[in-house]
């Protein structure tokens, strides 16, 4: 017998995203718990990755919705189309009153933003609310209300209730703290970044010619990078660029070829401070340990 | 026990009553370590443990795991808890264990940190109140009792040893701390006035008049209160003025929605969750519990690493004032300084440095550290009284 979480391991392995085991454990409690799932953890490890996966292994939508600074509902979740609103009340000039504005807060001037159009789905789809630290509390709070009901009251239209329930993830860079209460509403799950052996077969399914060998040398060289004290650690889609770069380069092993090592680096370093310090000695040094 | 009876109700339960309190001490030792847990979470914790997969550990941990824990301090915490629990392994002493006091030893009631340790043979320049400044203890208090702060503001710190006037210092810093929070939100209120016309919501209130808008609607500038990042030294050569300044930094905290609290000395320790405790006493208690030196000197440019590496991002924000409390002396490298301090300049607005031996005679900036500090600090101050306390405010008003 196949343990539940397994089952979500393998679905996710099928599109290209290898979980680790909690990470799978996770996602299979958010399904039958139906609770959010809160993904916190450093820039690049693929924590957004995690919902385009989800949605599909089941087939179905992603919204997403980026949080920032002064993010409203207007732009969150609905908004009246007010230009057509306008014309539609010019063309109507000299009517009934009431009658025309029936007509303009009608479904056809509605414009739907990510948080309404996730609970109108005909199939549940996956809700992607990303960097929800960049939003302010108080749209924290409205969230957590939206996220425990399931239903919207639109003033002039009525309550709108959730056809389907969206499979919701949350994801944070931890540039503010969250409130307690969105915290314990959600499951937690904090990634990390994946150790050699998961890189390395993520590398393998993200591309598909390369050599086992020298997939498995990149994931050890980016590991032992990530050591370094780096003020911006490579995260897994800079290695998949390096991998890319390798593998179309023609190298088969990294230690035949360590100018070239050194020079496609900055697929991994983004700033100057870092490159100042991964200097060619301390490339060859970390070659030296690349099995 | 009560989160689990309210669910017990439910027909498809069929968990023992054994393993049922079992979990609700689990989550009692949990909450006590500082997990925020409701009741929703314990009901679906049974119906976790209650399903086909509970029997094996390497399934009901992480699945608990991703249930309880809220934040990446918890997630580090569990599995030990966890393992302590139901798998009888032994703790690291570090952690709280469930029901244990809170409370600091008796012996610490009434002594703030600093006045502690090997302090207390300085205490020979004590000349400044003799026996006189007891007398207002009886009679004319209240006029008295005024002067009294006008004295208190002036003396040096660690010229005030008297416990007395000491617990009187620390509730004037308290204070102080709470009305210039006050005061600097309500002038910053005053002082953004800019105006921008909102298009959308004007069309929209338009509506109300046929198309012609009538009302404009306005945009105002959202506000970002000013946050104050305190980090203060507590080695053994600031043990005279630490103990004041944790006091002050209560104050701060214990009023503001945005400020940070960090002490070090040999490490970096976060200590607001401390310092939010509203009991003075009780707060100073938890925090100079934290706040104990291992002894070995002052680690400045290690602690601001840690600080920049686990806590900048989250802690500091466009209008952020880190302010530093210490005299400088650090036992590691000055270059390792200089380049926290490097690092620490880019991500805030203005760093404020308080010393207290700027308030001594014939003070120099000598020491290493602090030579390598300085080209980075925008504001060096002295802060060895109350009056210095004082002065920050209308230069943090200008932040």
């Amino acid at each position: 017998m196949r343990v539940p979480q397994e089952k979500v391991a393998i679905q996710l392995a099928g599109v290209g995203y290898i979980p680790d085991r909690d990470l799978s454990t996770a996602l299979w409690l958010m399904e039958s718990l139906s609770r959010p799932l809160l993904l916190e953890g450093e820039a690049g490890v693929g924590k957004t990755e995690v919902a385009r996966a989800l949605a599909l292994a089941h087939d179905t939508k992603l919204i997403r919705l980026q949080c920032y600074e002064g993010l409203d509902q207007s732009s969150a979740l609905y908004e009246w189309n007010y230009q057509r609103q306008l014309l539609a009340i010019k063309a109507r000039e000299g009517q009934d009153a009431s009658g025309v504005e029936e007509h303009i807060f009608s479904e056809a001037y509605l414009l739907e933003r990510p948080l309404l159009a996730a609970i109108r789905q005909p199939k549940a789809p996956v809700l992607l609310i990303d960097e929800v630290d960049r939003a302010d509390e108080e749209f924290e709070a409205f969230l957590l209300e939206l996220l425990s009901d399931f239903q919207v009251s639109i003033p002039e239209l009525g309550t709108i209730t959730a056809t389907t329930i969206p499979r919701v993830i949350l994801t944070s860079n931890g540039t503010r703290e969250l409130s307690d209460a969105l915290r314990r509403r959600c499951l937690y799950h904090y990634v990390d970044f994946p150790d050699v052996d998961r890189e390395a077969r993520i590398i393998l399914s993200r591309i598909p010619h390369i050599d086992t060998a020298l997939a498995l040398q990149i994931a050890s060289m980016v590991s032992m990078i990530r050591k370094e004290e780096l003020r911006k650690a490579p995260g897994v889609a800079e290695t998949l660029d390096w991998a890319a770069t390798l593998a179309g380069l023609n190298v088969k092993h990294l230690r035949d070829e360590p100018e070239l090592i050194h020079e496609t680096l900055m697929c991994l370093i983004k700033t100057a401070e870092d490159k100042s310090r991964m200097s060619r000695e301390v490339t060859d040094r970390l070659l030296g340990k690349v099995a | 026990m009560s989160a689990v009876r309210a669910v017990s109700n439910s027909p498809e339960f069929t968990l023992g009553e054994y393993a049922r309190a079992k979990l609700s001490f689990f989550v009692k030792t949990l909450r006590d370590n500082d997990f925020v847990i409701g009741l929703a979470e314990t009901s679906d914790a049974l119906n976790i443990m209650s399903g086909p997969n509970a029997g094996r550990v390497t399934t009901l941990r992480p699945a608990l795991r991703a249930l309880f824990c809220s934040r990446q301090s918890d997630w580090q915490k569990f599995d030990e808890i966890f393992d302590a629990y139901w798998l009888a392994r032994g703790m690291k002493s570090a952690t709280r264990i469930s029901g244990a006091p809170q409370k600091a030893p008796a012996g610490l009631q009434n002594t703030p940190s600093g006045k502690r340790g090997p302090a207390d043979n300085q205490n020979t320049d004590n000349v400044e109140r003799g026996e006189g400044s007891e007398v207002s203890e009886t009679g004319q208090s209240k006029r008295e009792g005024a002067s009294q702060t006008e004295l208190l503001a002036q003396t040096d710190f660690r010229h005030i040893t008297d416990p007395k006037e000491l617990a009187k210092a620390h509730a004037i810093a308290e204070r102080l701390a709470k009305t210039m929070r006050a005061r600097l939100t309500r002038r910053m209120r005053a002082r953004r006035t800019g105006q921008r016309l909102d298009l959308r919501r004007t069309i929209h209130k338009s509506i109300a008049t046929g198309g012609t808008p009538l009302t404009l609607v306005h945009r105002k500038r959202k506000d970002k209160p000013l946050r104050l990042v305190m980090l203060l030294d507590a080695s053994g050569s600031m043990s005279l003025y630490s103990a004041i300044f944790l006091r002050f930094m209560h104050g701060v905290l214990d009023s503001f929605r945005e400020a940070e609290a960090f002490v070090f000395h040999t490490r970096l320790i976060h200590i607001s969750p401390a310092l939010r405790e509203k009991n003075a006493q009780r707060a100073m208690e938890r925090m100079s519990i934290m706040a104990q030196g291992t002894g070995g000197g002052t680690r400045i440019g290690e602690s601001l690493a840690t600080f920049n590496k686990w806590h900048a991002k989250r802690v500091i924000h466009s209008r952020t004032c880190v302010m530093i409390v210490s005299d400088g002396y650090d036992t590691g490298p000055a270059t390792n300084l200089g380049d926290e301090m490097a690092a620490l300049r880019r991500r805030c607005r203005r760093i404020a440095w308080l010393n207290p031996m700027i308030g001594w005679q014939d003070y120099a900036p000598e020491a290493a550290g602090m030579k390598a500090a300085l080209p980075y600090v925008d504001l060096f101050a002295p802060a060895h009284n109350l009056a210095s306390l004082e002065a920050l405010e209308p230069y943090l008003a200008r932040i």
